[in-house]
């Protein structure tokens, strides 16, 4: 059983009911789900509908499937996505990093991986290069020189 | 040169911190062999045939002599005192301890260097003309914006992950292609519109490998400021839709081929239209601030051909053909581009010694303001040498074997470090690379053979760029024995004089090794029986047409 995590420890889920793209695109409709949104689904097929989600899962069917980073960060900025964005699947601690920057703030951790390693993991970086989720800014914007 | 920040240094420090801490942790067991390979990957670590292979990126080709000091102790202290500059403008150590290089990285991290993303998955060291910053034909320094390439692919969140690996090359000079940015994922071509604003051409698609294809315009004018977003789009694009089913059809040449060129524009600009005028569009500001590094070092008034250059051209005639090959014009008059060698007959192409390495420093630092480069065909230039300085260089680099007058013929070979090193190799490199040199070692000859790329590749994966060589070799195995593949015909599109790059086309069924010499000699004879006055080996292979080549080699045409 995977670890739930946010960027401070382990949190407890609260269970929604949770859809695919296809059943939901069948039957529209009901509150407070939860969207399950495999790797060869992007953002774009969902588009501003995301924001009827109280939650959406995107997966890593394999932990070197990176489309997932694309598809977190489409909903965060572009379609502005406020709900929870989990990290599901092959969520493994030397990715945290990347997917917290492109806007996941949950992740189902998977269950061999070490939680305090991976809660130190957030925090890899203190500096990044490019605009991201966290900061629109990138770092050429925000140099003290 | 560009020289780190505070924020530069930080981050490269961090990513020392975090690839120790990965290297415990996968061998304490708490991380999987096939999970621990994407992270040593994108710290430059391969395992090779026989030990671990790391690869040191040298952005955009640009190294200082303190650099190359660093890369000298490392391979004393780490490795068997060698290392090997590769056609991507890095540098290579073969024997490393898997163990050891978590210490070798915070090494170099002390010299700004580093080993980010030169393999994996992930956008890989941009490269571009090894001359830049320092020949009149350019219209602009394009390291600058390579710089900021740089940063703006390292730990980018997005692309870690991407389908297969991603290289972008950068080209300035006018009519020419000096990066080969034709056979690159991304290509741009910094340009000038009428109205003498800076932008890019930029192509998308290209790539050498198992797929030779030649990049397609995807813009053909992108105003300086939108670089990096629309990089972003094309990455983006590519992310979601190239293919991860199959590592063979997974470059982007392959996503751009299937879409067709037309609906990939769209693609990439729909994607482009929603971010390029958002925060990561490029400011002038911080153009100014990496353009900073790039100024001019302090140049003396000097005068082109002073006395003392013309007077040693006319009384050796060692020096005259050197400084007819490896010297080139510099847009400071008084001074000039000067390339040293890695090409002795004995040696691997781009292999140095550590005592080499440190000599290099020291003629950089006494000739060439501590700078130097390194290039795709394997070697290394001291860039601002005063013309008045040349004889004594000269002196000092044949003395440490760095002089092979050979520049841009036909045994400046560019080859992969092949079957012997490489765990993809089909067959071996360096001995075909060694038997050709050691055939033509006559340099009357090899002058009237004139420019001349011969590339050898080890296997597909074309990293010793056979399929841009004019004669190009492609190690193959048949049932389980070396053979040697032989195209014709190929450009990179750098050559002077002959701008437009193409993929060579094989000639026909393979050669063992040790046919290989006398193959090479048979088309060189036939060239040379049928080339007009003053025809490169190119343009005569152009004029003549495939077949009668390998009507030469294979005794009839069909």
């Amino acid at each position: 059983m995977a670890k739930l995590i946010n960027t401070h420890g382990e949190v407890a889920n609260t269970p929604l009911t949770q859809v695919t793209f296809e059943q939901w695109q069948a039957s529209p409709n009901g509150n407070s789900l939860e969207l399950f949104l495999s790797s060869d689904q992007t953002a774009d097929l969902i588009g501003d509908q995301c924001k009827s989600f109280a939650r959406i899962c995107i997966d890593f069917p394999k932990f070197s499937d990176g489309r997932g980073y694309s598809a977190a960060r489409l909903l965060r900025e572009r379609y502005g996505f406020n709900g929870e964005l989990r990290a599901v699947g092959d969520v493994l601690i030397d990715q945290l990093f990347f997917m917290k920057r492109c806007g996941f703030d949950t992740f189902a951790l998977r269950d061999d991986q070490v939680l305090e390693d991976a809660l130190a993991a957030f925090s890899t970086f203190s500096v990044s290069y490019q605009n991201d989720v966290l900061d629109q800014k990138p770092l050429f914007r925000r140099r003290m020189n | 040169m560009y020289v780190y920040d505070q924020y530069d240094q930080q981050l490269l420090n961090e990513r020392v911190t975090q690839f120790k801490g990965q290297m415990a942790r996968y061998l304490e067991g708490k991380i999987a062999e096939d999970e621990f390979l994407p992270l040593r990957l994108q710290n430059g670590i391969y395992v090779q045939r026989y030990a671990p292979m790391l690869r040191v990126a040298i952005p955009y080709g640009q190294l200082n002599s303190d650099q190359m000091r660093a890369l000298a102790k490392v391979a004393r202290d780490y490795d068997k005192g060698y290392a090997h500059f590769s056609t991507r403008q890095n540098v290579q150590f073969n024997w490393p301890a898997l163990e050891q290089c978590p210490d070798i990285l915070a090494d170099l991290a002390e010299v700004q260097m580093h080993a980010v993303q030169t393999s994996g998955n992930c956008i890989r060291n941009t490269t571009t003309d090894e001359y830049a910053g320092v020949i009149a034909e350019e219209v602009v320094d394009p390291r600058p914006y390579c710089e900021i390439i740089r940063q703006w692919s390292t730990f980018h969140p997005e692309f870690a992950f991407l389908p297969r690996k991603f290289k972008i090359a950068v080209n300035a000079v006018p009519g020419e292609d000096r990066a080969a940015i034709a056979m690159h994922d991304i290509g741009l071509n910094i340009i000038k519109n009428d109205a003498g604003e800076v932008g890019y051409r930029v192509l998308v698609g290209g790539g050498l490998g198992r797929t030779p294809i030649l990049g397609t315009e995807i813009c053909d004018f992108l105003p300086e400021q939108h670089l990096l977003t629309y990089l972003d789009a094309i990455i983006r694009v590519y992310n979601q839709f190239g293919r991860r089913d199959n590592k063979y059809k997974a470059r982007i040449k392959i996503l751009v081929k299937a879409l067709g060129i037309e609906r990939m524009r769209e693609l990439v600009e729909e994607e482009w239209n929603r971010i390029k005028d958002g925060e990561g569009q490029l400011t002038q500001a911080e153009l100014a601030r990496v353009k900073q590094h790039f100024v001019d070092p302090s140049y003396e008034d000097l005068t082109d051909e002073p006395e003392t250059l013309i007077s040693a051209k006319a009384e050796n005639k060692g020096f005259a053909r050197w400084l007819s090959r490896n010297v080139r014009a510099h847009k400071k008059p008084g001074y000039a581009v000067v390339t040293l060698t890695l090409k002795q007959i004995g040696t691997p192409p781009g292999d140095v010694t550590a005592e080499q390495m440190d000599q290099i420093a020291e003629l950089s630092d006494e000739f060439s303001f501590g700078e130097l480069r390194s290039t795709h065909q394997q070697n290394l230039v001291l860039p601002d040498v005063e013309q008045r300085e040349l004889f004594n260089v000269w002196q000092k680099a044949k003395v440490l074997g760095l002089a092979t007058p050979t520049l841009g013929l036909l045994t400046n070979m560019i080859c992969c470090p092949g079957g012997d090193f490489c765990a993809l190799a089909n067959a071996k490199s360096i001995p075909v690379a060694e038997a050709i040199q050691a055939r033509f070692d006559n340099l009357d000859y090899l002058y009237d053979l004139g420019e001349l790329d011969l590339n050898i590749s080890g296997c597909m994966n074309a990293c010793g760029h056979h399929h841009i060589g004019h004669i190009g070799v492609l190690g193959v195995d048949k049932k389980g024995e070396e053979f040697y593949q032989v195209s014709l015909g190929g450009n990179s599109g750098g050559n002077a004089g002959d701008t437009s790059a193409s993929v060579g086309k094989i000639l026909g069924p393979s050669f063992a090794r040790d046919k290989m010499p006398d193959v090479v000699a048979t088309i060189l004879d036939f060239y040379v029986a049928n080339r007009h006055e003053g025809e490169t080996f190119l343009e005569a292979y152009r004029r003549i047409g495939h077949d009668s080549y390998k009507g030469a080699v294979y005794g009839k045409a069909d």
